[in-house]
Protein backbone atom coordinates (compact mmCIF):
# COMPACT_ATOMS: atom_id res chain seq x y z
CA UNK A 1 0.00 0.00 0.00
CA UNK A 2 1.52 3.45 -1.21
CA UNK A 3 1.36 5.59 1.88
CA UNK A 4 2.93 9.22 2.18
CA UNK A 5 5.78 9.06 3.65
CA UNK A 6 7.81 12.20 2.79
CA UNK A 7 9.18 14.14 5.80
CA UNK A 8 8.61 18.15 6.20
CA UNK A 9 4.64 16.95 5.47
CA UNK A 10 4.27 14.67 8.52
CA UNK A 11 4.15 15.03 12.25
CA UNK A 12 4.25 11.46 12.85
CA UNK A 13 6.51 9.45 10.84
CA UNK A 14 6.36 5.49 11.44
CA UNK A 15 8.84 3.39 8.99
CA UNK A 16 9.14 -0.02 8.72
CA UNK A 17 8.41 -0.85 12.85
CA UNK A 18 7.76 -4.35 13.27
CA UNK A 19 7.79 -6.07 16.46
CA UNK A 20 8.79 -9.64 16.68
CA UNK A 21 8.73 -11.18 20.66
CA UNK A 22 10.88 -13.87 21.59
CA UNK A 23 9.80 -17.55 22.00
CA UNK A 24 8.38 -18.55 25.33
CA UNK A 25 10.23 -21.56 26.76
CA UNK A 26 12.43 -21.99 23.33
CA UNK A 27 9.54 -21.63 21.08
CA UNK A 28 8.90 -19.82 18.20
CA UNK A 29 8.96 -16.38 18.15
CA UNK A 30 6.10 -14.49 18.04
CA UNK A 31 5.70 -11.84 15.13
CA UNK A 32 3.30 -9.00 16.92
CA UNK A 33 3.43 -6.94 14.24
CA UNK A 34 4.78 -6.90 10.25
CA UNK A 35 6.72 -3.91 8.93
CA UNK A 36 4.39 -0.64 9.29
CA UNK A 37 4.84 2.59 7.38
CA UNK A 38 2.95 5.33 8.69
CA UNK A 39 2.72 9.29 8.17
CA UNK A 40 0.67 11.56 10.53
CA UNK A 41 0.10 14.80 9.80
CA UNK A 42 0.27 17.49 12.07
CA UNK A 43 -3.01 18.31 14.01
CA UNK A 44 -4.94 14.91 12.30
CA UNK A 45 -7.07 12.62 14.54
CA UNK A 46 -6.18 8.96 13.69
CA UNK A 47 -7.57 6.55 14.92
CA UNK A 48 -5.70 2.69 14.77
CA UNK A 49 -8.54 0.17 14.59
CA UNK A 50 -8.06 -3.61 14.92
CA UNK A 51 -9.32 -7.12 16.26
CA UNK A 52 -7.90 -7.69 19.84
CA UNK A 53 -4.04 -8.91 19.96
CA UNK A 54 -3.33 -7.31 16.48
CA UNK A 55 -0.82 -5.31 18.08
CA UNK A 56 -2.25 -1.94 17.72
CA UNK A 57 -1.24 -1.15 21.02
CA UNK A 58 2.24 -2.34 20.21
CA UNK A 59 2.77 -0.29 18.11
CA UNK A 60 1.18 2.99 19.88
CA UNK A 61 3.41 1.86 22.75
CA UNK A 62 6.43 1.84 20.00
CA UNK A 63 5.16 5.31 19.37
CA UNK A 64 5.65 6.04 23.34
CA UNK A 65 9.05 4.76 23.51
CA UNK A 66 8.01 2.68 25.91
CA UNK A 67 8.92 -0.29 23.37
CA UNK A 68 11.40 -0.57 21.22
CA UNK A 69 10.94 -1.90 17.67
CA UNK A 70 12.40 -5.11 16.27
CA UNK A 71 13.03 -2.75 12.95
CA UNK A 72 12.53 0.47 11.48
CA UNK A 73 11.89 3.64 13.54
CA UNK A 74 9.74 6.51 14.68
CA UNK A 75 10.39 10.17 14.07
CA UNK A 76 8.71 13.07 15.72
CA UNK A 77 8.93 16.26 13.65
CA UNK A 78 12.22 14.60 12.25
CA UNK A 79 13.90 13.48 15.79
CA UNK A 80 13.79 9.38 16.33
CA UNK A 81 12.40 8.41 19.51
CA UNK A 82 14.46 6.56 21.57
CA UNK A 83 12.50 6.42 24.87
CA UNK A 84 9.35 8.21 26.73
CA UNK A 85 9.27 11.74 26.70
CA UNK A 86 7.24 13.96 27.76
CA UNK A 87 6.32 15.60 24.04
CA UNK A 88 4.17 11.90 23.62
CA UNK A 89 1.72 12.10 26.29
CA UNK A 90 -0.34 8.80 26.80
CA UNK A 91 -3.29 8.16 28.26
CA UNK A 92 -3.71 4.56 28.70
CA UNK A 93 -6.57 1.90 29.16
CA UNK A 94 -5.71 0.98 33.03
CA UNK A 95 -6.38 4.03 35.26
CA UNK A 96 -2.95 5.12 35.97
CA UNK A 97 -3.95 8.32 37.90
CA UNK A 98 -1.01 8.49 40.92
CA UNK A 99 -3.32 7.18 43.28
CA UNK A 100 -1.16 9.51 46.38
CA UNK A 101 -1.58 12.67 44.55
CA UNK A 102 -5.29 14.92 44.24
CA UNK A 103 -6.65 15.38 40.62
CA UNK A 104 -5.02 19.09 40.90
CA UNK A 105 -1.53 17.14 41.60
CA UNK A 106 -1.85 14.47 39.05
CA UNK A 107 -2.66 17.47 36.41
CA UNK A 108 0.70 18.97 37.54
CA UNK A 109 2.90 16.25 37.58
CA UNK A 110 4.64 16.64 34.17
CA UNK A 111 4.72 20.09 34.99
CA UNK A 112 6.45 19.37 38.35
CA UNK A 113 8.88 16.76 36.71
CA UNK A 114 9.55 19.37 33.68
CA UNK A 115 10.53 21.80 37.12
CA UNK A 116 7.79 24.37 36.64
CA UNK A 117 7.65 26.77 39.72
CA UNK A 118 4.49 25.61 41.86
CA UNK A 119 3.11 28.95 41.82
CA UNK A 120 3.26 28.70 37.90
CA UNK A 121 1.64 24.74 37.78
CA UNK A 122 -1.65 26.59 39.60
CA UNK A 123 -2.78 28.52 36.29
CA UNK A 124 -2.00 25.91 33.96
CA UNK A 125 -3.47 23.15 35.98
CA UNK A 126 -6.86 24.83 36.80
CA UNK A 127 -7.46 25.55 32.59
CA UNK A 128 -7.44 21.94 32.18
CA UNK A 129 -9.19 21.04 35.48
CA UNK A 130 -12.19 23.34 33.60
CA UNK A 131 -11.30 21.85 30.16
CA UNK A 132 -12.00 18.18 31.18
CA UNK A 133 -14.95 19.72 33.38
CA UNK A 134 -13.67 18.66 37.26
CA UNK A 135 -14.06 22.06 38.30
CA UNK A 136 -14.96 21.25 42.21
CA UNK A 137 -13.02 17.73 42.29
CA UNK A 138 -9.08 19.54 42.18
CA UNK A 139 -8.47 18.04 45.77
CA UNK A 140 -9.76 14.37 45.44
CA UNK A 141 -8.07 11.56 45.58
CA UNK A 142 -8.30 9.35 42.36
CA UNK A 143 -9.95 6.69 44.61
CA UNK A 144 -12.86 8.45 45.00
CA UNK A 145 -13.36 9.58 41.47
CA UNK A 146 -15.53 7.56 38.76
CA UNK A 147 -14.03 5.20 35.92
CA UNK A 148 -14.96 8.40 33.27
CA UNK A 149 -13.90 11.21 35.93
CA UNK A 150 -10.33 9.67 36.36
CA UNK A 151 -9.93 8.85 32.28
CA UNK A 152 -10.55 12.89 32.43
CA UNK A 153 -8.03 13.90 34.67
CA UNK A 154 -5.40 11.34 32.79
CA UNK A 155 -6.56 13.13 29.49
CA UNK A 156 -6.19 16.56 31.32
CA UNK A 157 -2.94 15.10 32.57
CA UNK A 158 -1.28 14.39 29.30
CA UNK A 159 -2.30 17.33 27.51
CA UNK A 160 -1.08 19.59 30.58
CA UNK A 161 2.30 18.78 29.25
CA UNK A 162 1.45 20.43 25.74
CA UNK A 163 2.91 17.30 24.08
CA UNK A 164 3.53 17.36 20.48
CA UNK A 165 1.28 14.31 20.27
CA UNK A 166 -1.37 12.58 21.91
CA UNK A 167 -1.30 8.68 22.12
CA UNK A 168 -4.25 7.42 23.78
CA UNK A 169 -4.95 3.31 24.48
CA UNK A 170 -8.34 2.21 24.40
CA UNK A 171 -9.03 5.14 26.63
CA UNK A 172 -12.77 4.34 27.60
CA UNK A 173 -12.30 0.14 27.09
CA UNK A 174 -13.09 0.06 30.32
CA UNK A 175 -16.07 2.39 30.81
CA UNK A 176 -20.17 2.13 30.04
CA UNK A 177 -21.50 2.13 26.62
CA UNK A 178 -23.35 5.56 28.05
CA UNK A 179 -19.99 7.34 29.81
CA UNK A 180 -18.05 5.88 26.77
CA UNK A 181 -20.23 8.51 24.90
CA UNK A 182 -19.98 11.35 27.15
CA UNK A 183 -16.49 10.93 26.65
CA UNK A 184 -15.77 10.40 22.89
CA UNK A 185 -17.32 14.03 22.91
CA UNK A 186 -15.21 15.75 25.33
CA UNK A 187 -12.02 14.00 23.59
CA UNK A 188 -13.41 15.52 20.11
CA UNK A 189 -14.41 18.63 21.74
CA UNK A 190 -11.08 19.26 23.17
CA UNK A 191 -9.62 18.40 19.77
CA UNK A 192 -11.82 20.61 17.76
CA UNK A 193 -11.17 23.39 19.84
CA UNK A 194 -7.49 23.10 20.48
CA UNK A 195 -6.50 21.47 17.41
CA UNK A 196 -3.63 18.52 18.74
CA UNK A 197 -1.72 15.17 16.59
CA UNK A 198 -3.78 12.25 17.98
CA UNK A 199 -3.25 8.72 17.54
CA UNK A 200 -6.09 6.85 19.08
CA UNK A 201 -6.32 2.56 19.28
CA UNK A 202 -9.50 1.09 19.73
CA UNK A 203 -11.68 -1.82 18.93
CA UNK A 204 -15.11 0.10 18.38
CA UNK A 205 -15.95 0.67 15.09
CA UNK A 206 -18.24 3.55 16.05
CA UNK A 207 -15.37 4.75 17.96
CA UNK A 208 -12.85 4.69 15.92
CA UNK A 209 -15.02 6.58 12.91
CA UNK A 210 -16.70 9.13 15.35
CA UNK A 211 -13.34 10.26 16.52
CA UNK A 212 -11.32 10.32 13.72
CA UNK A 213 -10.26 12.14 10.25
CA UNK A 214 -8.66 8.91 9.37
CA UNK A 215 -9.11 5.66 10.29
CA UNK A 216 -6.11 2.90 10.23
CA UNK A 217 -7.74 -0.51 9.79
CA UNK A 218 -5.30 -3.55 11.19
CA UNK A 219 -5.22 -6.66 10.59
CA UNK A 220 -5.39 -9.67 13.14
CA UNK A 221 -1.56 -10.94 14.24
CA UNK A 222 1.02 -10.34 13.11
CA UNK A 223 -0.42 -6.71 12.31
CA UNK A 224 -0.04 -4.91 8.75
CA UNK A 225 -2.28 -2.14 7.46
CA UNK A 226 -4.93 -3.45 6.11
CA UNK A 227 -7.01 -0.27 4.87
CA UNK A 228 -6.61 3.73 5.14
CA UNK A 229 -10.11 5.24 5.45
CA UNK A 230 -9.87 9.05 5.62
CA UNK A 231 -13.23 10.35 7.40
CA UNK A 232 -15.06 13.80 5.82
CA UNK A 233 -17.27 14.03 8.15
CA UNK A 234 -17.95 17.29 9.26
CA UNK A 235 -16.85 19.03 12.31
CA UNK A 236 -18.23 19.70 15.08
CA UNK A 237 -19.40 16.11 15.98
CA UNK A 238 -22.61 15.62 17.30
CA UNK A 239 -23.50 12.16 18.79
CA UNK A 240 -26.75 12.42 16.43
CA UNK A 241 -24.19 11.94 13.78
CA UNK A 242 -23.44 8.22 14.73
CA UNK A 243 -27.28 7.64 13.10
CA UNK A 244 -26.51 9.32 9.94
CA UNK A 245 -26.54 7.70 6.57
CA UNK A 246 -23.06 8.75 6.06
CA UNK A 247 -22.02 7.02 9.24
CA UNK A 248 -23.64 4.24 8.66
CA UNK A 249 -22.61 3.80 5.15
CA UNK A 250 -18.59 4.10 6.67
CA UNK A 251 -19.43 1.72 9.85
CA UNK A 252 -20.98 -0.94 7.21
CA UNK A 253 -17.65 -0.92 5.25
CA UNK A 254 -15.23 -1.08 8.25
CA UNK A 255 -17.23 -3.40 10.04
CA UNK A 256 -16.68 -5.72 6.82
CA UNK A 257 -12.88 -5.03 6.95
CA UNK A 258 -12.55 -5.81 10.70
CA UNK A 259 -14.90 -8.81 10.72
CA UNK A 260 -12.61 -10.76 8.14
CA UNK A 261 -9.82 -10.02 10.91
CA UNK A 262 -11.84 -11.01 13.68
CA UNK A 263 -12.53 -14.43 12.43
CA UNK A 264 -9.01 -15.04 11.59
CA UNK A 265 -8.01 -13.93 15.47
CA UNK A 266 -10.90 -16.47 16.43
CA UNK A 267 -9.58 -19.31 14.60
CA UNK A 268 -6.47 -18.93 15.24
CA UNK A 269 -7.17 -19.28 19.08
CA UNK A 270 -9.22 -22.60 18.31
CA UNK A 271 -6.61 -23.89 16.47
CA UNK B 1 -22.90 -19.75 59.37
CA UNK B 2 -22.46 -18.33 55.72
CA UNK B 3 -18.54 -17.83 54.70
CA UNK B 4 -17.09 -14.68 54.31
CA UNK B 5 -20.08 -13.10 55.32
CA UNK B 6 -19.34 -9.97 57.62
CA UNK B 7 -20.44 -9.56 60.96
CA UNK B 8 -21.53 -6.01 62.32
CA UNK B 9 -19.06 -4.39 64.38
CA UNK B 10 -20.69 -4.63 67.29
CA UNK B 11 -21.08 -8.13 67.63
CA UNK B 12 -17.59 -7.98 66.44
CA UNK B 13 -17.10 -5.97 69.67
CA UNK B 14 -19.00 -8.74 72.00
CA UNK B 15 -17.20 -11.80 70.32
CA UNK B 16 -13.66 -10.49 70.89
CA UNK B 17 -14.13 -9.58 74.36
CA UNK B 18 -15.55 -12.54 75.19
CA UNK B 19 -12.78 -14.53 74.61
CA UNK B 20 -10.79 -12.31 76.78
CA UNK B 21 -13.54 -13.30 79.51
CA UNK B 22 -13.45 -16.94 78.83
CA UNK B 23 -10.14 -17.05 78.58
CA UNK B 24 -9.14 -15.46 81.89
CA UNK B 25 -12.25 -17.69 83.19
CA UNK B 26 -10.83 -20.78 82.33
CA UNK B 27 -7.16 -19.73 83.83
CA UNK B 28 -9.39 -18.24 87.31
CA UNK B 29 -11.23 -21.51 87.39
CA UNK B 30 -8.11 -24.21 86.92
CA UNK B 31 -6.11 -22.18 89.75
CA UNK B 32 -8.13 -20.99 92.05
CA UNK B 33 -10.18 -24.24 91.76
CA UNK B 34 -6.93 -26.04 92.66
CA UNK B 35 -6.69 -28.09 89.52
CA UNK B 36 -3.30 -27.31 88.99
CA UNK B 37 -0.64 -26.67 91.23
CA UNK B 38 0.09 -23.12 92.86
CA UNK B 39 3.50 -23.18 92.48
CA UNK B 40 3.44 -23.15 88.81
CA UNK B 41 1.00 -21.27 87.61
CA UNK B 42 -0.39 -18.19 89.89
CA UNK B 43 -3.94 -17.36 89.61
CA UNK B 44 -4.94 -14.31 88.09
CA UNK B 45 -5.59 -12.56 91.70
CA UNK B 46 -2.09 -12.89 92.84
CA UNK B 47 -1.05 -11.65 88.56
CA UNK B 48 -2.29 -8.97 89.76
CA UNK B 49 -1.36 -8.09 93.22
CA UNK B 50 1.94 -9.16 92.67
CA UNK B 51 2.19 -7.11 89.62
CA UNK B 52 1.28 -4.01 91.62
CA UNK B 53 4.02 -4.88 93.79
CA UNK B 54 6.06 -5.12 91.36
CA UNK B 55 5.35 -2.15 89.92
CA UNK B 56 5.02 0.12 93.43
CA UNK B 57 8.23 -1.20 95.14
CA UNK B 58 10.39 -2.57 92.41
CA UNK B 59 10.25 0.19 90.39
CA UNK B 60 9.60 -2.39 87.43
CA UNK B 61 8.10 0.73 85.43
CA UNK B 62 11.43 1.56 84.82
CA UNK B 63 12.23 -1.93 83.46
CA UNK B 64 9.39 -1.36 81.09
CA UNK B 65 10.74 1.61 79.93
CA UNK B 66 14.45 0.41 79.47
CA UNK B 67 12.56 -2.35 77.38
CA UNK B 68 10.89 -0.19 75.07
CA UNK B 69 13.54 2.25 74.86
CA UNK B 70 16.04 -1.00 73.55
CA UNK B 71 12.75 -2.20 71.24
CA UNK B 72 12.53 1.24 69.52
CA UNK B 73 16.10 1.97 69.56
CA UNK B 74 17.26 -1.32 68.08
CA UNK B 75 14.37 -1.16 65.39
CA UNK B 76 14.62 2.34 64.41
CA UNK B 77 18.32 1.67 63.78
CA UNK B 78 17.43 -1.46 61.29
CA UNK B 79 14.99 0.85 59.82
CA UNK B 80 17.40 3.59 58.71
CA UNK B 81 19.62 1.14 56.96
CA UNK B 82 17.16 -1.63 55.72
CA UNK B 83 14.29 0.86 54.15
CA UNK B 84 16.96 2.61 51.87
CA UNK B 85 18.85 -0.60 51.40
CA UNK B 86 15.21 -2.30 50.61
CA UNK B 87 14.05 0.24 47.91
CA UNK B 88 17.46 0.19 46.33
CA UNK B 89 17.38 -3.50 45.99
CA UNK B 90 13.49 -3.35 44.81
CA UNK B 91 14.23 -0.14 42.26
CA UNK B 92 17.82 -1.35 40.88
CA UNK B 93 18.36 -4.91 39.76
CA UNK B 94 22.14 -5.34 39.52
CA UNK B 95 21.51 -4.11 43.27
CA UNK B 96 19.19 -7.08 43.71
CA UNK B 97 21.18 -9.27 42.34
CA UNK B 98 24.47 -8.35 44.67
CA UNK B 99 22.48 -8.56 48.06
CA UNK B 100 19.16 -10.87 47.63
CA UNK B 101 21.17 -13.99 47.74
CA UNK B 102 22.93 -13.21 50.85
CA UNK B 103 19.99 -11.15 52.72
CA UNK B 104 18.19 -14.37 51.99
CA UNK B 105 20.43 -16.67 53.41
CA UNK B 106 21.14 -14.34 56.70
CA UNK B 107 17.42 -14.41 57.68
CA UNK B 108 17.35 -17.45 58.34
CA UNK B 109 20.00 -16.58 61.05
CA UNK B 110 18.46 -16.67 64.44
CA UNK B 111 18.87 -13.85 66.07
CA UNK B 112 19.30 -15.16 69.48
CA UNK B 113 21.89 -17.43 68.49
CA UNK B 114 24.25 -14.33 67.80
CA UNK B 115 23.76 -13.55 71.20
CA UNK B 116 26.89 -15.08 72.46
CA UNK B 117 28.80 -13.38 69.79
CA UNK B 118 27.12 -10.30 70.71
CA UNK B 119 27.96 -10.58 73.58
CA UNK B 120 31.71 -11.20 72.95
CA UNK B 121 31.74 -7.89 70.62
CA UNK B 122 29.87 -5.68 72.42
CA UNK B 123 29.72 -7.01 75.56
CA UNK B 124 26.64 -7.03 77.90
CA UNK B 125 25.56 -3.44 77.83
CA UNK B 126 22.81 -1.45 75.82
CA UNK B 127 24.84 -1.67 72.73
CA UNK B 128 23.97 -5.40 72.34
CA UNK B 129 20.74 -5.17 72.96
CA UNK B 130 20.00 -3.04 70.02
CA UNK B 131 22.02 -5.47 68.19
CA UNK B 132 20.27 -8.32 68.44
CA UNK B 133 17.00 -6.29 67.75
CA UNK B 134 18.73 -5.10 64.72
CA UNK B 135 20.04 -8.39 63.52
CA UNK B 136 16.53 -10.23 63.86
CA UNK B 137 14.99 -7.33 61.95
CA UNK B 138 17.21 -5.64 59.42
CA UNK B 139 17.38 -8.37 57.03
CA UNK B 140 13.43 -8.90 57.16
CA UNK B 141 12.66 -5.31 56.21
CA UNK B 142 15.34 -5.10 53.76
CA UNK B 143 13.82 -8.07 51.78
CA UNK B 144 10.05 -7.45 52.63
CA UNK B 145 10.76 -3.79 51.20
CA UNK B 146 12.44 -5.25 47.58
CA UNK B 147 9.85 -7.52 47.17
CA UNK B 148 7.40 -4.54 47.77
CA UNK B 149 8.95 -2.20 45.44
CA UNK B 150 10.14 -4.51 42.78
CA UNK B 151 6.42 -4.98 42.75
CA UNK B 152 5.44 -1.31 41.79
CA UNK B 153 2.51 -1.20 39.53
CA UNK B 154 4.43 -0.46 35.89
CA UNK B 155 1.69 0.89 34.67
CA UNK B 156 2.61 4.02 37.14
CA UNK B 157 6.05 4.09 35.73
CA UNK B 158 4.99 3.68 32.29
CA UNK B 159 2.94 6.86 32.90
CA UNK B 160 5.72 8.87 34.40
CA UNK B 161 8.18 8.14 31.67
CA UNK B 162 5.76 9.58 29.29
CA UNK B 163 5.43 12.76 31.44
CA UNK B 164 8.83 13.28 31.48
CA UNK B 165 10.07 11.68 34.25
CA UNK B 166 13.47 10.89 34.89
CA UNK B 167 15.20 7.75 36.24
CA UNK B 168 15.84 9.34 39.30
CA UNK B 169 12.07 11.34 39.14
CA UNK B 170 10.66 7.83 38.60
CA UNK B 171 12.28 6.66 42.08
CA UNK B 172 11.72 9.74 44.17
CA UNK B 173 8.41 10.69 42.79
CA UNK B 174 6.54 7.49 41.74
CA UNK B 175 8.34 4.35 43.57
CA UNK B 176 8.92 5.93 47.24
CA UNK B 177 5.31 7.03 47.49
CA UNK B 178 3.89 4.37 45.60
CA UNK B 179 5.16 1.94 48.18
CA UNK B 180 5.21 4.34 51.27
CA UNK B 181 2.14 2.93 52.80
CA UNK B 182 3.30 -1.02 52.24
CA UNK B 183 6.88 0.71 53.86
CA UNK B 184 5.37 1.85 56.94
CA UNK B 185 2.99 -1.58 57.09
CA UNK B 186 6.44 -3.77 57.06
CA UNK B 187 7.83 -1.57 59.84
CA UNK B 188 4.89 -2.01 61.59
CA UNK B 189 5.31 -5.88 61.62
CA UNK B 190 8.84 -6.09 62.13
CA UNK B 191 8.44 -3.76 65.29
CA UNK B 192 5.92 -6.50 66.29
CA UNK B 193 8.44 -9.47 66.17
CA UNK B 194 10.98 -6.85 67.71
CA UNK B 195 9.40 -7.29 70.83
CA UNK B 196 10.37 -10.97 70.65
CA UNK B 197 13.53 -10.43 70.44
CA UNK B 198 14.04 -7.81 72.98
CA UNK B 199 12.82 -10.15 75.86
CA UNK B 200 15.23 -12.92 74.80
CA UNK B 201 18.20 -10.28 74.76
CA UNK B 202 17.05 -9.75 78.30
CA UNK B 203 16.71 -13.28 79.54
CA UNK B 204 20.61 -13.07 78.78
CA UNK B 205 23.54 -11.36 80.20
CA UNK B 206 20.80 -8.51 81.24
CA UNK B 207 20.74 -6.77 84.81
CA UNK B 208 17.12 -4.50 83.98
CA UNK B 209 14.57 -5.39 81.54
CA UNK B 210 10.96 -7.24 81.37
CA UNK B 211 13.04 -10.03 80.42
CA UNK B 212 15.20 -9.63 83.47
CA UNK B 213 12.38 -9.40 85.36
CA UNK B 214 11.13 -12.95 84.27
CA UNK B 215 14.08 -15.11 84.22
CA UNK B 216 14.61 -13.50 87.73
CA UNK B 217 11.21 -14.30 88.86
CA UNK B 218 11.46 -17.80 87.64
CA UNK B 219 14.12 -18.88 89.83
CA UNK B 220 11.94 -17.66 93.02
CA UNK B 221 8.91 -19.36 91.03
CA UNK B 222 6.95 -16.19 91.26
CA UNK B 223 4.80 -17.16 88.32
CA UNK B 224 2.76 -14.27 89.25
CA UNK B 225 5.47 -11.81 88.34
CA UNK B 226 6.35 -13.98 85.21
CA UNK B 227 2.88 -14.03 83.46
CA UNK B 228 2.38 -9.91 84.56
CA UNK B 229 5.32 -9.54 82.66
CA UNK B 230 4.52 -11.57 79.92
CA UNK B 231 1.05 -9.28 79.73
CA UNK B 232 2.40 -6.25 80.14
CA UNK B 233 4.23 -6.87 76.51
CA UNK B 234 1.48 -8.49 74.90
CA UNK B 235 -0.40 -4.89 76.17
CA UNK B 236 2.81 -2.49 74.91
CA UNK B 237 2.70 -4.46 71.89
CA UNK B 238 -0.61 -4.03 71.28
CA UNK B 239 -0.94 -0.19 72.23
CA UNK B 240 2.34 0.50 69.77
CA UNK B 241 0.40 -1.62 66.84
CA UNK B 242 -2.32 0.70 67.31
CA UNK B 243 -0.18 3.64 67.26
CA UNK B 244 1.97 2.98 64.22
CA UNK B 245 -1.62 1.92 62.87
CA UNK B 246 -3.31 5.32 63.59
CA UNK B 247 -0.10 6.72 62.51
CA UNK B 248 0.06 5.60 59.03
CA UNK B 249 -3.68 6.02 58.43
CA UNK B 250 -3.09 10.07 59.09
CA UNK B 251 -0.26 9.82 57.01
CA UNK B 252 -1.64 7.70 53.95
CA UNK B 253 -4.81 8.92 53.61
CA UNK B 254 -5.13 8.26 49.92
CA UNK B 255 -4.33 4.59 50.56
CA UNK B 256 -7.67 4.41 52.41
CA UNK B 257 -10.11 6.91 50.75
Amino acid sequence: MALSVEPGVNKLLIEGVSRTFAGVRGGQPVKALMPIDLGVAANDFITILGPSGCGKSTLLRIVAGLEAPSEGRVLLDGRAVTRPGPDRGMVFQSYTLFPWLTVAQNIAFGLRERGMPEKDRGEVVASYVDLVGLKGFENHWPKQLSGGMQQRTAIARALANDPEILLLDEPFGALDNQTRGLMQELLLGIWERRKKTVLFVTHDIEEAIFMASRVIVMTARPGQIKSDVAIDLPHPRHYTLKTSPEFSALKARLTEDIRVEAMRTAQGQTA
Amino acid sequence: MRPLHPVSPGIRTVLGISFFVLFVAFWAWITLGGHVNRIFLADPLSMLRDGWRLLVEDRFWLDVLITIWRVFGGFLLASVVAVPLGIAMGAWKPVEAFLEPFVSFARYLPASAFIPLLILWAGIGELEKLLVIFVGSVFQIVLIIAVKVGGTRRDLVEAAYTLGSTNNGIVNRVIMPANAPEIAETLRLVLGWAWTYVIVAELIGSSSGIGYMIINSQSRLATGQIIFGIIVIGLIGLLSDFAFKAFNRWLFPWSLA
